[in-house]
């Protein structure tokens, strides 16, 4: 199978201090890789080149098998790579629809669109609805409730509602759990096989072991700027990637 | 080194595992129970979902209450109707205001824009006999420039809104000073060069409610913003921007070019309003409305838009201008000095901001 996105020598240097030097990373299509790194190991620098916030020295990414290059994040989200921020990135005195079609909203049809630049709010709460039910987000009643009255958990789901609505490809969600309690990173995580069962793969970078343990298929581990080995959840216990990560263990031969 | 890897692992032993069951009790989170609340909770939660019933309030209130205070004088339908007259030009300035305020700037140059878009259009049709269309076309290109000129300090030189205006309110009140050497455009002359720049000074007389065009040009320009603000996405995104300019970036919003936009179409309005205001003073003063800027604010402030942005109305402001006229109407007709008149409004805004803070806190 050919991985959908791929990250080739990838390397960034902040004056003397080495961020990235030729890392590498592969994304496969229905997958959850997991990025895990000690701090200052590189691996923001590796997630903010890959949705566009950091523009690398050299190397390359393909998207697709064709390399594509970026220089914001929203050139990245034009060409399928959603990122859900550990802020989210929402307006919370702005209702869900809104949110979730913030700066590609729906006009009305004809006349009223076209030249007065109406919103067809009905169309866009509709979808909105269809989006948040396929995520099993139903439960949130009123799409025109304000963000700013949902739960943390219910403003990742908003978040992610967003980046799997529009024809996207790739999806990278940073610490979503971080910010979260027991039962809601729980919904967080069911989340994210929700949006794996749909056929979108996804970068979870998080420094909480068990929630990379749980949801990931194969797990990314980054040190000193490069990637050191990629393992597999089944096969390594915690500890042994936090030894990776630490350097207090040799990495697997791959 | 290896104790290190293994004092890491046994925390990470220690964390809660999670069991399914959990997953059963999680359903009740996503409804929206709010439960027993106090009154006072209530309040502050319809408040908050219904910003404008607070000015609306304070008005029937003021209404009712000079209507007792100053008896049937303050209640004729000629005083009223003065009212509305009377706010029509800070009332055009606060909409203009309001688009600003939303975006979490404030704009102290507003009334000077709209004295130099009036200097325009009354020198070129009465001293330099260019025809009045023309001149007025001129005055809404000033308008828009100034406005413009504002946003794109505010967006290239990345200071606050505070500043540039503050800068800029005193270089175009230099130009006024500059263009009409301090001297006035009288009323007569105006009237027999340029009768049309008079055009929204003209009265209507309904039952004895008398209103000027201008009055109902200044609703219609609240109508226009209002669906400008809630039924388009570039009204969506001047909340956006107001709330959260970060994130209505990440979202693909050009909040720079945004910015720039927002501050020219407030720029038109105060060019329209410069336009209304040589028909509602008679001649075109170089150093009228000089209080227009912080009374605009006030409007904007009382109709409970938020100056940390992203939460307010359009219509509240034109609520908030009425307030203010209401005030100074009642409060002289009941034989108050204008000291007290002052006071009262000074009282006022500190209300509604206090209000406005106690509301935002529901969002915590």
């Amino acid at each position: 199978m050919e991985p959908i996105l791929v990250a080739k020598n990838l390397s960034k240097k902040y004056g003397k201090v080495v961020a990235l030097e030729s890392a590498n990373l592969e994304l496969y299509p229905g997958e959850v890789l997991g990025v895990i790194g000690d701090n200052g190991a590189g691996k923001s620098t590796l997630i903010k080149v890959l949705c566009g916030a950091v523009t690398p020295d050299s190397g390359e990414i393909l998207l697709d098998g064709k390399i594509v290059t970026f220089t914001s994040p929203i050139e990245a989200r034009t060409l399928g790579i959603e990122t859900v921020y550990q802020n989210l990135a929402l307006s919370p005195a702005l209702s869900i629809t809104d949110n979730m079609f913030l700066g590609r909203e729906i006009r009305q049809k004809g006349f009223m669109g076209k030249f007065l630049k109406f919103l067809d709010k009905k169309a866009m709460e509709d979808e909105a609805r269809k989006r948040l039910s396929e995520l099993g987000l139903l439960t949130i009643q009123n799409i025109n409730q304000l963000v700013e009255t949902l739960s943390g958990g219910q403003r990742q789901g908003v978040a992610v509602a967003r980046a799997t609505s529009f024809g996207t490809k790739v999806v990278i969600m940073d610490e979503p759990t971080a910010a979260l309690g027991v039962k809601e990173s729980r919904r967080v995580l069911e989340l994210i096989g929700e949006v794996r069962a749909r056929g979108i793969p996804i970068i979870l970078i998080s420094h909480n072991m068990p929630h990379v343990f749980e949801v990931a298929d194969r797990i990314h581990v980054h040190r000193l700027g490069t990637r050191l080995c990629v393992i597999d959840p089944k096969k390594y216990e915690m500890s042994d990637a936090v030894a990776f990560m630490t350097g207090a263990k040799e990495p697997p031969r791959s | 080194m290896n104790k290190i890897s293994d004092d890491i692992s046994k925390d990470l032993k220690d964390q809660p595992k999670f069991s399914s069951d959990l997953g059963e009790k999680d359903q009740d989170h996503h409804t929206f129970d709010i439960g027993e609340q106090s009154t006072l909770k209530k309040i502050q939660h319809f408040l908050h979902g219904n910003p404008t019933i607070v000015p609306v309030i304070i008005l029937v209130l003021s209404v009712i209450g000079f209507g007792f205070l100053a008896g049937g004088k303050f209640f004729s339908a000629f005083n009223l109707s003065l009212i509305v007259q009377q706010v029509t030009i800070v009332g055009i300035l606060a909409a203009a205001q309001t688009l600003i305020i939303l975006t979490a700037g404030i704009d102290l140059s507003v009334a000077a824009m709209m004295v130099l878009a009036s200097v325009f259009m009354g020198k070129l049709s009465v001293e330099m006999g260019i025809p009045t269309l023309p001149a007025i076309a001129v005055g809404m290109v000033s308008g828009v420039a100034t406005g413009a000129f504002n946003g794109l300090l505010v967006t290239r030189l990345k200071l606050p809104p505070f500043i540039v205006t503050l800068g800029t309110w005193n270089i175009f009140f230099a130009l006024v000073i500059f263009f009409t050497g301090s001297q006035s455009i009288r009323s007569s002359d105006i009237e027999i060069q340029a009768p049309l720049l008079h055009f929204w000074g003209e009265r209507i007389n309904l039952g004895g409610f008398v209103f000027t065009y201008g009055a109902f040009l200044m609703i219609g320009i609240f109508i226009f913003l209002w669906f400008l603000l809630n039924k388009t996405a570039w009204g969506r995104h001047v909340y956006a921007i107001g709330d959260d300019k970060e994130a209505a970036e990440l979202s693909g919003i050009r909040t720079d070019r945004m910015l720039v936009s927002i501050y020219a179409v407030a720029g038109l309005v105060v060019a329209i309003g410069a336009w209304v205001s040589i028909g509602r003073v008679g001649s075109v003063s170089p150093t009228s409305f000089y209080e227009g800027n912080l009374d605009s604010i006030t409007a904007v402030v009382i109709g409970g838009t938020s100056l940390f942005g992203g939460r307010g109305t359009i219509i509240g402001s034109l609520f908030g201008a009425l307030i203010v006229g209401v005030f100074s109407s009642g409060l002289s007709i009941a034989g108050l000095d204008v000291l007290w008149q002052r006071f009262a409004l000074g009282c006022l805004i500190i209300i509604a901001v206090g209000i406005d803070q106690w509301i935002r806190k529901v969002s915590n």
